[in-house]
């Protein structure tokens, strides 16, 4: 960790609960680490800690983001490499502590801290507008928002968007954070249907720019179920494939959008032109 | 009877404010009445017909003694319509009351007495004013509320659902309305609400409103329209 660096952080968060942080911050996180940058990814959901299991280190955890703020343990400590990707380390959340126990000064240092040794700090943003989520956008340079297309976790990533037009360090400098729409969880065969907001209604309520679409899956819960994010656990599966897009545009190349659609499935047959 | 009583329409109360000269007397209040005197002398009836408020928050006066400023105040033609700046202990029924949540406004220039012979009881000088009006340019996101008691509101982009939009005057949303609109809040009937697409929750002028619910479902998505004509709300499409 010698070489000096300057890291972009990026929050990964949503408002809603269970539209797909967590997995998206260890999915993209461990694609970044595939294309050779150096990344750290934070758990910030102190109390309810899942970044581990997705990643598969929960049984390597000694020390937290907790111990690391209140001086318990230096930060190479409480880092945990990948055991697949030598580029990629997790900071994991306190289990037994709550939110309160993060504060706005030992979050600054820790981030500061980070940002000289990596190329990519990903915070994992827990669920709500408290505290937890506040300290999570803080320092962001860019913000990931994770919308499934349906009402209540669109209006909630609206939310969102107004906290960090306003709650940020960059806000309040009178910058503004780029932000990025990941939409998760997406049927193509509901959304042919009409029973899901397409996602041109999506990017209407929320007018932020695309980052990718990425299509519900059994592999996502295989990947999660056997802690290894699906970008490495099945790297050639649909959602990693979008999940690969998403980093690819993150890291700012110019890749052309899909819209995930099943060819082969007998409800698109049904149904698929009947909406179209 | 009782019937009588069932019937009975809810009542409707409005807000209004207006604007109060504010005096701030300083002790010696001898002193300040002298002053206020000479004032007087320059511009007679400046104060006539206006509503005066005693801010006492620096004058540390007893009881007895903010009573004999009211007096002093009443001899020279001016009522008081309230105090602000004391404890609610210290105000006798017989003293005007108490006054919370004053905004300030700008300062008042007394008019020198040759435009004072002019005209007896000037209104108080119309000072130049940028019309009031509130432009927003970005998106108001969910959660975000913005409140303009002053005048017109005008939002380039979207209100998203759950946010809100109050104005004293009118609002313009150039975007969706997809949350709520309040206009005329500070008792203008005459303010309206227009918006280039609707899908909102609540459109509101003075204390008449409608809920989405109530609203024709032909108008959603529209460009729409809302005023008061009397004491209902009209809501129509704009073409």
């Amino acid at each position: 960790m010698s070489e000096e660096k300057s890291a972009r952080v990026v929050v990964v968060t949503s408002g809603k609960g269970g539209v797909g942080k967590t997995t998206s911050t260890a999915s993209l996180g461990a694609a970044l680490a595939h294309f050779g940058q150096k990344v750290v990814v934070i758990d910030f959901d102190v109390g309810l800690r899942n970044l581990d299991l997705v990643l598969g280190a929960e049984r390597r955890v000694v020390f937290d983001l907790i111990n690391v703020i209140n001086g318990v343990a230096k930060l190479p400590q409480a880092l945990i490499k990948d055991k697949r990707l030598e580029n990629l380390f997790l900071l994991p959340a306190s289990q037994t502590r709550d939110k309160d126990a993060l504060t706005e000064e030992g979050v600054a240092k820790v981030i500061a801290d980070l940002r000289a040794k990596f190329d990519w700090i990903l915070c994992d943003s827990p669920a709500g507008i408290e505290r937890g989520a506040t300290l999570a956008m803080r320092h962001a340079d860019t913000a990931i928002i994770v919308t499934n297309p349906e009402v209540s976790s669109v209006r909630d990533s609206d939310r969102i968007i107004g906290l960090l037009d306003s709650k940020t360090e960059k806000a309040e400098r009178g910058e503004s954070v780029d932000k990025h729409l990941l939409i998760t969880r997406y049927h193509p065969w509901r959304a042919a249907r009409g029973e899901m907001l397409s996602i041109d209604d999506v990017l209407d309520i929320l007018s932020i720019p695309l980052l990718g679409i990425i299509p519900e899956s059994e592999e996502v819960l295989r990947a999660s179920n056997v802690g290894s994010p699906v970008t490495l656990n099945a790297a050639l599966s649909a959602p990693a494939r979008a999940y690969f897009d998403a980093t690819r545009r993150l890291k700012g190349e110019q890749i052309p959008m899909h819209i995930p659609s099943e060819s082969r499935g007998i409800f698109n047959k049904l149904f698929g032109r009947k909406a179209a | 009877m009782s019937s009588l009583i069932c019937q009975r329409q809810s009542l409707t109360f409005r807000a209004r404010s207006y604007m109060a000269f504010v005096f701030t007397p300083t002790p010696p209040i001898a002193d300040w009445l002298a002053d206020l005197d000479a004032t007087l002398e320059r511009s007679k009836g400046f104060f006539a017909g206006h509503p005066v408020a005693l801010d006492l928050s620096t004058a540390g006066l007893t009881p007895p003694e903010i009573s004999q400023l009211t007096a002093s105040l009443a001899e020279r033609g001016i009522r008081v319509l309230g105090i602000e700046g004391i404890s609610p202990n210290e105000l006798t029924p017989a003293l005007p009351p108490l006054l919370r949540g004053g905004r300030a406004g700008q300062e008042i220039e007394i008019p020198e007495p040759a435009a004072a012979a002019a005209e007896p009881a000037p209104a108080p000088p119309p000072q130049k004013q940028e019309p009031a009006s509130l432009l927003i340019d970005s998106p108001v996101r969910s959660g975000q509320s913005v409140v303009y008691i002053e005048g017109d509101v005008t939002v380039l982009g979207s209100v998203g659902s759950g946010a809100e939009i109050i104005a004293g005057g009118s609002i313009h949303i150039y975007g969706t309305l997809r949350g709520l609109a309040m206009a005329g809040a500070s008792g203008n009937s005459r303010a309206r609400i227009f918006c280039h697409r609707f899908e909102g929750e609540l459109l509101a002028i003075g204390p008449h409103y409608k809920t989405a619910d109530e609203i024709e479902a032909s108008l959603r998505r529209g460009p729409t329209q809302a005023w008061l004509d009397g004491n209902t709300l009209k809501i129509t499409a704009m073409n």
